[in-house]
């Protein structure tokens, strides 16, 4: 792998789809198919938390296999704030980041002191003990999870109708791919990707390895932790299923099926992965055969993802 | 109190030797060719059930565990030849996303051949009950699976560190291309330990089925244990995954018998009962991360 | 006299045309993947085998049942309720297993005006203060077959019991359910790690305590794990087990074996009760299944019955909110349980029995019923509940 560098094409491609879902909703209303908006919102809101893992895992270099804690910490201050009586998306969003990443900060500084499959299975044991802990804790409803009364508002603005969380999560998703894309660009960027190539080398060059790891690792943890708020906000739930082991894995294959390391890696992911989901699903309950099959031929035919036919690599 | 003392410590080396059968095949596989194996949990989930169906048909436990297990190996043959082969060299990640895939697709498969409810396979009526050792009832089941765990340690411990086969196996794993320059074929030897590897999986699995439910998604639930023993010993290291299953075994079990009385002593009734099954849930991924940041590489690192 | 009826049939022609659906969906979502598929599956072939009794219609009206995977993820089954109700626009929802999802598309789908036939999950929420017109409970209130045990417990004499369930709130909704009625001692309460493998440690404590009685509720595998350990480790000679119908059905009996003879356990229904309804389903599962249906099957098979008889006392007007809760709570069909009706809180006030797992004369390893527990058993939740 070399420095991410966008495809000269991608561009124009991704303002003429920014459009496109501008308008999304106006069409599907036009055509009867308000469901599909809230479908679409759930695509958007898990493109996000894949994205944030392909900050990690991609640009990163970390195999985290516990990114769903992050995502699920999200989910559980959206909840909080809001059962005890905060609402405005202003306050609880930021503040689910600044949770989910200071989380991600302890983990981080214990786990980065372990290499390759190591690092992977200490995330997935702190992602384990934070499921067992939601499981277990009681006045948050445990197993069953924390419902939330109602939808964020926007200084004011409710969100409850499904077009306009739709545009916060866009806004969300749209927002934070911008800041993605400029981090990849910028110095920090090159450093952690020059990082990930040759870990030793920038070591020697005099760069603070650890704490730019560092910075990835807690940046994407916040970000997962922004699109669990968001998926608390959209299902009305907190659960801990977010924060299983599954769900990581789950993430991590969106990532990889769309292309590591791949600006909009995550967000193609995303939407082949549940766009799968849907459709298999309709057709027979034992689609998870079709869905292996497929999975099995993405990684024997087309080993760089899906994204990789958007972004070029080259160094 | 000593009496249950020393059966909780029995209870903790059984449980560790259930999981190092659980974690033996992994380790070979992993250490060996490098390979990420997710399916892992999968071949243990087929080879339960294949167990249970041959014990069904054939009215014997044992020979269901033969049959299970030699029909689970032929399974690993052709995984081995059609799909793993291609992965050992690619990168982790491909390996995640491929194995996951087997896993989908075992889970279905499963469900369609024998339904999704779960199947029966219970032990041998001579070992379904309890016998008495020095002074208190244990589970005689329970004695094979321990006699069954020292034996494939002792076995696997012959075949890799002493015998010619395990030396090639060693010198192929840690510089391929001198290996092959040697004359010896590398490629059939990894077959041979897939192999070798996922009958182990099976075994586990027909001998772990009569304590434990054989249902669809069995796999998952004893893969996390199993990744977990093997990063505690050390990838690779079949010492290590004994000593890591010992470990786990032995804290998880002390951890669930003796948390709540300890926190009990200490604590308030109510915050003790809400805090101590809460940290005996966590106790093994507590142990884990810590070992970890003590010894980044395990316990006992096979590669430098 | 003739154009009096010809009148009449022209006006509900007319009725008809104007008010009735042509046709019913029904919405069935439930966990058909992953470990907890057996219970979903089991609902789903009771409900299947009800339909293909009434030849595929509700209330006389051509019924399409939309059949989807809920994969035990309440993210997925909002999702899939969602899609049910703004796409399909279905009319009446059952199939859901497991209590947090049901909490977590309940809201949805109560707030869509539609009603929703539970065939297994009976939250004390929506038994409480959560009560919603539009929820019905087929099957029991959660906390019952604890009760169930805890009455027999108590009045079979025992003194010292240990609890085994898992450490999440359902768990911890058992052992209440169980001490409302039993007043005895409880020795130890042990809680474990939920989808736990290894019991040993557990059963060493509970040789050393030797309780004359165990009740425990452990869902699923656990289950089965528990059971199987807890016979081979011989305390079954000194404690006698006990648990609720659900950890003790023919799913849990099928994988485990002989060594659960001598179980007791309680349910609102048992396979070998003896009433017209209840046998022909029995020997309609068997033929059309190849094997002995559980308890879900059972309800499964009530909510299609339940929702034939509403939807055929509208006269097929689904739309008639007011009038369905009407014809839904009035029950007018006949249960394979035997009789019960509908509390105001819309869970049933029905009997409980108690079943033995032993040997039936055809050399099957089984539940047989022994007698009954509580007669015409409410909730505990129900006078928390303010039905609108």
């Amino acid at each position: 792998m070399a420095f991410y560098r966008p495809a000269p094409y991608q561009k124009p491609v991704v303002v003429a789809l920014l459009l496109a879902m501008v308008f999304l909703p106006n069409l599907l209303t036009a055509f009867g198919q308000e469901f599909y908006i809230g479908l679409v919102t759930r695509m958007l809101i898990f493109a996000l938390a894949a994205s944030s893992l392909n900050l990690v895992l991609g640009f990163g270099g970390m195999f985290s296999l516990g990114h769903a804690a992050f995502f699920g910490t999200g989910a559980y201050v959206a909840a909080i704030c809001m059962s005890s009586g905060i609402s405005d998306a202003l306050f609880v969003l930021p503040l689910a980041m600044t949770v989910a990443g200071l989380f991600a900060l302890l983990v981080g500084a214990i786990s980065l002191r372990t290499r390759g499959v190591y690092f992977i299975m200490i995330t997935l044991a702190f992602g384990q003990m934070a499921y067992y802990l939601f499981v277990s804790a009681r006045a948050w409803g445990g197993d069953d999870g924390l419902p939330l009364v109602g939808r964020m508002t926007f200084g004011g603005m409710s969100l409850s109708s499904d077009t306009a969380f739709f545009y916060a999560a866009l806004a969300c998703l749209a927002l934070s791919i911008l800041f993605l894309g400029r981090l990849a660009g910028a110095r920090f960027g090159r450093v952690i990707q020059a990082i990930r190539e040759n870990e030793t080398r920038m070591e020697a060059l005099g760069y603070p390895v650890f704490r730019y790891r560092l910075s990835c690792f807690v940046l994407g943890g916040a970000l997962a932790g922004l699109a669990g708020a968001l998926l608390a906000n959209l299902t009305g739930l907190a659960s801990p299923h977010l924060l299983q082991w599954t769900q990581s894995g789950t993430l991590l294959v969106m990532v990889i099926i769309g292309g590591v390391g791949y600006l909009y890696g995550g967000l193609v992911g995303a939407l082949v992965l549940l766009m799968l989901e849907e459709v298999l699903a309709g057709f027979t309950l034992h689609w998870h055969i079709g869905l292996g099959l497929l999975l099995l031929g993405i990684v024997l035919f087309a080993p760089k993802g899906v994204a990789a036919l958007f972004g070029k690599q080259h160094g | 109190m000593t009496q249950l003392f020393l059966e909780q410590a029995l209870n903790g080396l059984q449980f560790g030797l259930m999981l190092f059968l659980l974690a033996a095949g992994l380790t070979l596989v992993f250490g060996i060719m490098d390979c990420i194996n997710l399916a892992h949990g999968s071949l243990y989930m087929v080879g339960a059930y294949l167990v249970a169906a041959a014990a069904q048909a054939s009215g014997s436990f044992w020979i269901g565990l033969a049959l299970g297990v030699g029909a689970a190996a032929l399974l690993g043959l052709v995984l081995e030849l059609t799909l793993f082969r291609q992965l050992y060299k690619r990168d982790h990640l491909s390996q995640v996303l491929a194995t996951f895939a087997l896993i989908l697709i075992a889970n279905e498969a499963v469900r369609m051949i024998w339904g999704a409810q779960p199947v029966m396979l219970n032990p041998p009526e001579a070992l379904s009950g309890p016998v008495e050792i020095g002074g208190f009832f244990y589970p005689a089941y329970r004695l094979v699976i321990i006699a069954f765990g020292i034996a494939v340690a002792g076995l696997l411990y012959l075949l890799v560190a002493k015998s010619r086969v395990g030396m090639w196996v060693r010198a192929g794993a840690s510089n391929r291309e001198m290996t092959e320059a040697l004359g010896i074929n590398v490629q059939a030897l990894f077959t041979v330990v897939f192999v070798f590897g996922a009958a182990l999986c099976a075994l586990a699995g027909g001998l772990l089925g009569p304590l434990l439910a054989v249902q669809v998604g069995m796999g998952e639930s004893v893969l996390i244990l199993a990744f977990v023993v093997i990063i505690i010993g050390g990838i690779g290291s079949i010492r290590g995954a004994l000593v890591g299953s010992l470990i786990v075994g032995t804290v998880d079990t002390l951890g669930r018998a003796l948390l709540p009385t300890l926190l009990r002593a200490i604590l308030p009734a109510d915050a003790a009962a809400n805090l101590g099954p809460a940290l005996a849930s966590i106790l093994i991924y507590l142990l884990m991360a810590g070992i970890l940041f003590f010894k980044p590489q395990g316990l006992f690192p096979a590669r430098a | 006299m003739s154009l009096r009826l010809t009148a009449l049939a022209a006006a509900l022609m007319l009725a008809g045309s104007v008010h009735a659906a042509d046709k019913i969906k029904v919405g069935f979502v439930s966990t058909l993947s992953g470990p907890g598929a057996g219970l979903g599956v089991d609902i789903r072939d009771g409900f299947n085998l009800a339909m293909k009794r009434l030849n595929g219609k509700l209330g006389d009206l051509p019924a399409e049942v939309l059949i989807a995977d809920d994969q035990q993820s309440p993210d997925v089954a909002k999702q899939v309720v969602d899609k049910f109700l703004k796409k399909d626009k279905v009319d009446l929802m059952t199939g859901i297993v497991f209590s947090n999802l049901m909490l977590a598309v309940g809201p949805t789908v109560f707030e869509n005006k539609t009603f929703y036939i539970s065939a297994n999950a009976g939250p004390s929420q929506y038994a409480g203060e959560q009560c919603s017109p539009f929820f019905f409970n087929v099957a029991w209130q959660n906390d019952n077959l604890h009760e169930a045990v805890g009455k027999y417990v108590q009045d079979k004499g025992f003194k010292n019991v240990v609890i085994v369930t898992p450490n999440y709130p359902g768990g911890k909704d058992a052992v209440s359910g169980f001490k409302r009625y039993y007043k005895g001692k409880v020795a130890e309460e042990v809680y474990t790690k939920l989808g736990q493998l290894d019991y040993a440690a557990e059963l060493a404590q509970i040789r050393s305590i030797k309780p004359d009685a165990l009740f425990f509720f452990l869902p699923g595998g656990m289950g089965i794990n528990f059971v199987k350990q807890f016979v081979s480790a011989g305390l079954s000679r000194d404690t006698q087990i006990c648990a609720p119908g659900f950890s003790a059905d023919e799913d849990v009996i099928k994988a485990v074996g002989a060594p659960m003879m001598g179980m007791f356990n309680s349910s609102h229904w048992a396979h070998d009760m003896e009433n017209a309804e209840n046998k022909r389903f029995v020997a309609d599962f068997e033929k059309e299944y190849k094997r002995l249906p559980s308890l879900y099957a059972s309800q499964g098979y009530d909510a299609a019955l339940m929702m034939d008889a509403a939807v055929r006392d509208v006269k097929g007007r689904v739309e008639d909110k007011a009038a369905l809760q009407k014809a839904l709570e009035a029950k007018r069909f006949k249960s394979v349980r035997g009789d019960f009706k509908f509390n105001s809180n819309h869970y049933p006030v029905q009997n409980y029995y108690l079943r033995a797992i032993g040997k039936d004369a055809q050399g099957r390893v089984t539940n047989k019923t022994m007698g009954t527990i509580f007669t015409n058993h409410a909730d505990a939740y129900v006078s928390q509940c303010k039905m609108k």
